[in-house]
């Protein structure tokens, strides 16, 4: 049941770095796609109406991991105690940018909450990389079973980490640059116009530090955390996820070049699907690796208790349906290009 | 330690605090903005329609602002209360996650479609829009109620080998019966909210003699709602959750009543200050009997005072406790009054042109904030020394390597930027307000076009 529970909360937590990844690499991208108030205002309507809805994936996520395995919760919440402040102060930022600069109209006014949106959405972007790459690291648990982690130590992987070290500052500006080309992928299909070939082209270069990073933090990563190499021995199989993001991010150069915004959207999409999927394929059966082994907290030392697990399995299938019935939904009444119209009752 | 636990209670208190300024407003809202849609698709009278506009601006503002001060509600469970989440997680993180799974899920869905879809959509379309933001706000109003009823009534768990928690009945979890009238309870706060300030709205168009036909519709349709929910505050509501406190917090209801002494026949104290180092109230203005009478209806019944519960069972803030209670009742009935008076003007068709009593529903509006806000500091202070009522004291539920000033210091940086959200919420509901139902009828059209264009 535990094991049911890790992958589902893997595949939440998938969906939402898929949606909100978007949300958050078109605010990134903000003021570089968009030059003038029209402009700022098509980047800000391919995502309006989606945003909040893509943010609550969090929240449902959050929410599961919370009930799954309360242990995790505990633990992994109070020992990112600092960042996770931080996160929240942004995810705050970013929401209001969004949701009052068109409350106004003046030349303060839009140009501070443009600023707001870019900057939140950009650092939320390097604060979610870090915090993977804090987990595939490993975090200074005990035998309490709690920690807490400074922001910074020496930036070393030595036995006294911090957040920040140069593995997870590696992983955020990878972060970084893959939600920087899945906004800019988002906001090329959403959008026509400038807006658009700038962010066609952004995407296009962006790729290329995409390609390097991946291939540099990889190759890191195996080093960094051992458990990986480990479970590809045991599961040949898993390797099928790595080779799902080489295809997605191929996917997206060669689609770039054909012009299939669609298409390069979603092999961006099966990218961060095989990325994700891969870290959570090399940590398993640990939830949250401690620097020292013997304190780890794996699936079964942290997983809430059966009867929980499954008469949640039941309504989180139902609430599942009905989530993807909403989303379909949505995503379909808000298809095609975004307009920005100028007449009395209209809501962009 | 003991130095963090009061910064962790203070932290949890005070997000929670400003975040709930929010969702009593949109959960009352939404329930007005279907009946404003509701008689647009019966009349098919547009200025219904515009009015559903105007308070769906407001109450776009106002969830925007509930949602980014709702989730650090979530994250703190784990950051500050860890040793709580980990013994409780497995029971509360149940409708916790069903809060983001069966409500957050539909509620932004159809906000997205009810804010920005109304060309898209057919008129019964968009009324069905705004029903399913109403149903996924007070789905999700009923979730975490049951989540607070869990922890005041805890039910349907065993303790599993490692002290855990465990749910052993999860519709036992679902339908404590504690959760059902705390819930209604509740609701019926939020719409008192969502109606004082529809109607304060309302009047301060008739005062200012401006958008007076929206003017009516507002102070008409918050009188008509606001009547009934004040009237069921009280009763059933307000006294079947006293009843419950009585059964099964006995030392709750002492506190907040300033009940030193066991006693039959025990008075209801109206005003007084609890005066914990001499154990009495002073200046007490009382009612005979009339506790008893309220709590087991008998007016001879007897009531156990605070005296007679060892002091280490006592709630840790007894005078606030009891203010908070009080001023929650004063506040309730005054409500009563105002709404009852206001809805006989209103048959008697004197209210629009009653300008005293306008006056009176304007400067309401702050009042069932106030309200609400003492409401749940009873029902939060009442709940202590135990963070589980019975079962875990709320002392041995913060997260153990969280120290004071850490807490400290996220804390006063919530204070800062909520105090900017505060600031930049007032200025911008204020400006809706100022630009009213109608901004083409009030502004340059140009103007008018980028504000409707929101």
């Amino acid at each position: 049941m535990g094991i049911v529970w890790f992958w589902l909360i893997a595949i939440m937590l998938t969906v939402y770095v898929l949606l909100d990844g978007f949300d958050l690499g078109a605010g990134a991208i903000h003021l570089l796609v968009a030059k003038t108030d029209e402009e700022r205002r098509q980047v800000l309507a391919s995502i309006g109406p989606v945003w909040d809805g893509n943010e609550v994936w969090l929240i449902a996520a959050g929410g599961t991991l919370y009930f799954a395995f309360p242990a995790l919760y505990a633990s992994g919440f109070s020992g990112f105690y600092l960042p996770l402040m931080m996160v929240l102060w942004l995810l705050i930022l970013r929401g209001t940018s969004i949701e009052f600069r068109n409350h106004v109209k003046s030349k303060v006014w839009d140009p501070l909450w443009d600023f707001v949106f870019c900057a939140s959405s950009l650092l939320l972007a390097v604060f979610f990389g870090a915090a993977l790459a804090n987990v595939v690291r490993g975090v200074p648990l005990d035998a309490s079973g709690y920690f807490f982690e400074p922001l910074w130590t020496n930036f070393q992987l030595g036995d006294d980490v911090g957040i920040l070290d140069w593995y997870t500052i590696l992983v955020g500006v990878l972060a970084l640059a893959v939600l920087v080309m899945h906004g800019a992928l988002w906001v090329r299909m959403k959008t026509d116009g400038p807006v658009s070939e700038r962010a066609a082209t952004l995407a296009r270069r962006v790729w290329w530090a995409v390609l390097a990073l991946t291939a540099i933090v990889t190759t890191v990563t195996f080093q960094v955390q051992p458990q990986i190499k480990e479970n590809l021995t045991t599961w040949p199989l898993g390797l099928i996820l790595p080779l799902l993001a080489v295809a997605g991010l191929a996917g997206v150069q060669f689609e770039l070049i054909k012009h299939d915004e669609r298409k390069a959207f979603f092999a961006s999409c099966l990218y961060i699907t095989g990325m994700l999927t891969s870290v959570v394929f090399g940590v398993f059966p640990m939830v949250l690796p401690a620097r020292n082994p013997i304190y780890s907290l794996t699936v079964n030392s942290a997983k809430a208790a059966d009867y929980g697990l499954e008469v949640g399995l039941t309504w989180w299938i139902l609430g599942m349906i009905l989530a993807t019935g909403y989303f379909t939904f949505v995503y379909r009444s808000f298809a095609g290009k975004v307009v920005v119209e100028k007449d009395p009752h209209g809501h962009t | 330690m003991e130095q963090a636990l009061g910064v962790h209670r203070l932290h949890f208190a005070f997000t929670i605090t400003f975040h709930y300024i929010f969702p009593q407003l949109t959960m009352g809202l939404a329930l007005l903005l279907v009946y404003l849609k509701t008689k647009f698709l019966r009349t098919g009278d547009e200025h219904y329609n515009r009015s559903a506009r105007f308070w769906a601006r407001i109450f776009g503002i106002n969830f925007a602002m509930g949602v980014v001060t709702g989730v650090p509600m979530e994250f703190q469970f784990g950051t500050n209360w860890a040793a709580f989440s980990r013994a409780a997680g497995g029971v509360i993180g149940q409708t916790l996650a069903m809060e983001g799974v069966f409500s957050f899920f539909l509620e932004s869905s159809f906000l997205g479609i009810f804010l920005f879809g109304e060309k898209k959509l057919s008129r019964m379309g968009h009324w069905f829009s705004a029903f399913m933001v109403f149903l996924g706000s007070w789905l999700s109003g009923y979730l975490i109620v049951a989540t607070d009823a869990w922890m005041q009534h805890p039910t349907s768990y065993t303790l599993g080998p490692r002290g855990e928690i465990q749910l052993s009945n999860f519709w036992g979890l679902l339908i404590n019966k504690w959760a059902l009238w705390q819930y209604a309870h509740t609701m019926l706060g939020a719409v008192q909210t969502g109606c004082f300030v529809m109607a304060g709205v309302g009047a301060f168009y008739l005062l200012t003699h401006r958008d007076e036909i929206y003017g009516r519709t507002f102070v008409k349709g918050g009188v008509l709602v606001g009547v009934v929910a004040a009237i069921l505050q009280l009763s059933p509501t307000g006294d079947m959750q006293g009843r419950l406190i009585t059964e099964h917090q006995p030392v709750t209801l002492a506190a907040m009543e300033g009940l030193f002494d066991t006693q039959n026949g025990a008075p209801l104290a109206i005003l007084g200050q609890p005066d914990i180092q001499h154990r009495k109230l002073d200046n007490p203005l009382e009612i005979p009997s009339m506790l008893s009478f309220l709590t087991y209806r008998k007016w001879t019944a007897n009531v156990r005072g605070l005296n007679s519960f060892p002091e280490d069972q006592w709630p840790d803030t007894i005078a606030l406790l009891y203010y908070s209670y009080h001023v929650m009742v004063g506040l309730g009935t005054i409500f009563i009054a105002v709404m009852v008076v206001s809805a006989f003007l209103l048959w008697r068709e004197k209210l629009y042109s009653s300008r005293w009593m306008l006056w009176i529903l304007m400067l309401s509006v702050p009042l069932p904030y106030i309200a609400n806000t003492a409401g749940w500091m009873t029902a939060e202070l009442g709940r202590q020394p135990w963070l589980i009522y019975g079962l875990m004291r709320t002392a041995h539920g913060i997260s153990p390597k969280v120290g004071a000033g850490n807490a400290w210091f996220t804390l006063i940086g919530f204070m800062g930027l909520y105090t900017v959200l505060a600031i930049l919420w007032l200025f911008l509901v204020y400006r809706e307000i100022e630009l009213g139902p109608d901004p083409g009828a009030n502004l340059d059209t140009e103007t008018a076009v980028l504000i409707a264009a929101d």
